[in-house]
């Protein structure tokens, strides 16, 4: 799950770290308001959107008046912003956090991340803050400096020994430096943080350290955990089947194709898109039941399904373990009932714990169907009814 | 440590008085009787489906001398399921449980090290040895005892190939999960060298998808040390660019995590890679067919 820049900086903030001083505002009343309150002459109006790359998008003006603050705001408030990260389609400002501006003298880019192989927490260091990273890594990736943290232990005086003399800093910025690595780790682990990036981190003309932007990542299956994060859960920068879809447990990703899939286990809902693309078909959706689906959450997926425009067939491919087959036969002929019918060509392909059940109670609504006896000629059906 | 799945493997499920795990519990036990009780603390004493319950890993170790565990403890409370087993000396834990917090498992995983446990998963399918043992969810039925051995990330596309290997006659020797959790206790690197160390064993599927660098680990490895013939598949070939995959996750990985990366990255190791989903056994049969090595 994402955050706001504003509200990843009140998290920050009330860990000590280092953050301007700011106000998010959603009107150009409340942006003059914030301004003033800065007191500052030089702030910054920065697009609260869940993407990067904003700078470049035109999402982030200097003013340095109030009548300046209203101007921007009111262009920027509503507009669609377009960045390397949102898409074509661009993302709706639908709120702004007016920063109060600082003298930089240099950036350092700075960040901690589950390191899925070493199974460690990793610190990521480079003195070419500010730009693209991926960039840094890519062209001198001496520049990036990668430790690897223990998840008890944390950030020990070792590794900031190794840190200075490997990314060479200058002894004095090392204190204010290391009390920010401190408070971010234990901020990540406080939330269950996946990601913190920070970027830039500015070191000021007057050598304070200042955090200018921060990405935060947390662990979607922690996130129940903490109240607080979950407040900070902003649905209007989340597509609305999928949201809807992660109440029912489903996970779900709207795709162009037109060939609606359910599929159970990750694995196989994305071979089943594999498989379908292979035959000359467009999938509509991953979609995934999980584990142990219940009759009211299939139902609920083929809700979702069925409400899709482009949507021409649907395949069903399901290879039950812990999910049994009876349990989705029975979820599709209640989602046909109460939807008054399936009015697309629909196939099944059912396998595993308990199928014979399955398939008799499928065989038994006289539901029309097109069963298949593999994923292959499923496959290969759902993309000829598609046609 | 090897995967103990054969006659003497003694099996305990922790978390054995909850719907999933009493239902897989007997379903395991029917294909091959090899659970010996179970552990749902404050529970002990009672029997259930005709299995003891004991109250601690450790009881249940003490009475049944069981040296596996099945896991179906829910998310939130499996991390300490986990150490229980761990600090118990269980030599193999089969973790089926799903949505555990990544933290929990660093911890997790701090604990494997220089334990006497194998972790298999979490969030995956576990572990079947045909005709002989089954610690897990995959429905039995589908298996038949032979020369392919499977090890995958994905649970339900294992079953996949499975279908099609005991289809094609071909059957299989082992069939491991290794579960698509971020962290996991048992990765392609750690089974894979058992596998060709396996007897039984005549080719290995590999099968992984989109996300982290594990498959590209693995292709280097089997280059210079997999002896036996591997053929490999890759879900996700048409997935979106990873909506999960934070910015600074792409750096750590050192690549973009793709399908085509992963699939060019085996195929360079000499691994057969099958395009499609449905020719795993197809293309198994070809490789056993023409005996490469």
């Amino acid at each position: 799950m994402h955050i706001h820049e504003y509200q990843a900086k009140e998290l920050l903030a009330q860990f000590s770290l280092p953050v301007a001083k700011g106000y998010f505002a959603t009107s150009v009343m409340e942006v003059e308001f914030a301004y003033r309150r800065l007191a500052t002459p030089v702030a910054v109006i920065k697009a609260q959107v869940h993407a990067g790359g904003r700078g470049q998008g035109g999402g982030v003006k200097l003013v340095r008046s109030a009548q300046e603050a209203a101007a921007v705001a009111s262009a920027m408030l509503g507009s669609t912003l377009v960045t390397q990260q949102t898409g074509e389609k661009g993302k709706v400002v639908h709120g702004v956090y007016v920063e109060a501006g600082c003298d930089i003298s240099h950036e350092y880019y700075l960040s901690l991340l589950v390191d899925r192989s070493q199974a460690k927490v990793a610190l990521l260091f480079s003195k070419e803050g500010g730009m693209n990273i991926e960039e840094v890594a890519e062209k001198s990736p001496e520049k990036l400096i990668k430790l690897y943290l223990d998840y008890d232990r944390g950030f020990r005086p070792y590794h900031s020994q190794q840190l200075r003399d490997r990314a060479v800093i200058d002894k004095t910025e090392m204190p204010s430096l290391v009390a920010v690595i401190k408070g971010l780790f234990e901020v990540f682990k406080r939330y269950d943080c996946q990601l913190i990036e920070i970027n830039p981190l500015c070191v000021l003309k007057d050598g304070r350290l200042l955090v200018l932007d921060a990405k935060f990542d947390f662990d979607d299956n922690a996130v129940a955990k903490h109240e607080k994060i979950l407040s900070y859960r902003d649905f209007k920068e989340e597509d609305p089947s999928e949201v809807e879809a992660s109440k029912y447990g489903l996970s779900y990703v709207g795709l162009d194709g037109s060939i609606g899939c359910l599929v159970n286990g990750a694995g196989l809902a994305m071979a089943t898109m594999d498989i379908i693309k292979l035959h000359g078909g467009e999938p509509l959706n991953f979609l995934d039941v999980g584990g142990g689906a219940t009759s009211d959450q299939v139902k609920q997926a083929f809700r979702l399904i069925l409400r899709e425009k482009k949507l021409r067939a649907i395949f069903v491919n399901i290879f039950g373990g812990i999910m049994h087959c009876d349990v989705i036969a029975k979820g599709i002929v209640e989602a046909s009932k109460e939807c008054g019918g399936i009015d697309v060509p629909l196939v099944i392909r059912l396998e595993g714990t308990r199928v014979e059940e399955g398939r008799k109670i499928l065989a038994a609504s006289g539901m029309n169907i097109a069963l298949a006896s593999s994923m292959s000629e499923g496959a290969q059906k759902v993309v000829e009814l598609a046609r | 440590m090897n995967l103990l799945v054969d006659e003497n493997c003694r099996v305990i499920t922790q978390g054995i008085t909850g719907k999933s795990g009493l239902f897989h519990t007997v379903q395991s036990h029917d294909y091959a009787k090899r659970f010996v009780g179970g552990v749902t603390p404050g529970k002990g004493g009672q029997t259930i489906e005709g299995f003891s319950v004991f109250n601690t890993v450790m009881a249940a170790k003490a009475s049944t001398g069981a040296n596996a565990s099945m896991v179906f403890v829910p998310p939130l409370f499996a991390k300490d399921a986990l150490l229980e087993a761990i600090e118990a000396e269980i030599e193999l834990i089969v973790c089926i449980s799903e949505g555990i917090p990544v933290a929990d498992m660093l911890i997790v995983k701090q604990a494997l090290r220089g334990s006497k446990s194998r972790l298999i998963g979490p969030n995956c399918p576990g572990i079947i040895r045909p005709g002989v043992a089954k610690i897990g969810i995959m429905p039995g039925y589908i298996h038949k005892p032979g020369r392919v051995a499977i090890v995958s990330k994905s649970g339900t596309l294992t079953y996949e190939a499975v279908g099609q290997t005991t289809a094609l006659g071909l059957g299989q020797s082992l069939c491991v999960g290794i579960g698509g959790d971020p962290i996991i206790g048992t990765d392609f690197l750690d089974v894979l060298p058992l596998l060709d160390a396996d007897p039984g064993t005549e080719a290995i599927v590999m099968i992984g998808e989109i996300g982290g660098e594990l498959e590209i680990e693995a292709a280097a490895y089997i280059k210079d040390h997999i002896h036996k013939p591997v053929v490999g598949f890759i879900a996700g070939q048409t997935a979106p660019k990873g909506k999960r995959m934070g910015h600074a996750g792409a750096i750590v990985s050192g690549s973009s995590g793709s399908a085509q990366e992963k699939i060019a990255a085996l195929q360079k190791a000499g691994v057969v890679v099958a395009m499609s989903p449905a020719d795993i056994g197809k293309v198994t049969a070809e490789v056993l067919g023409k005996g490469v090595s």
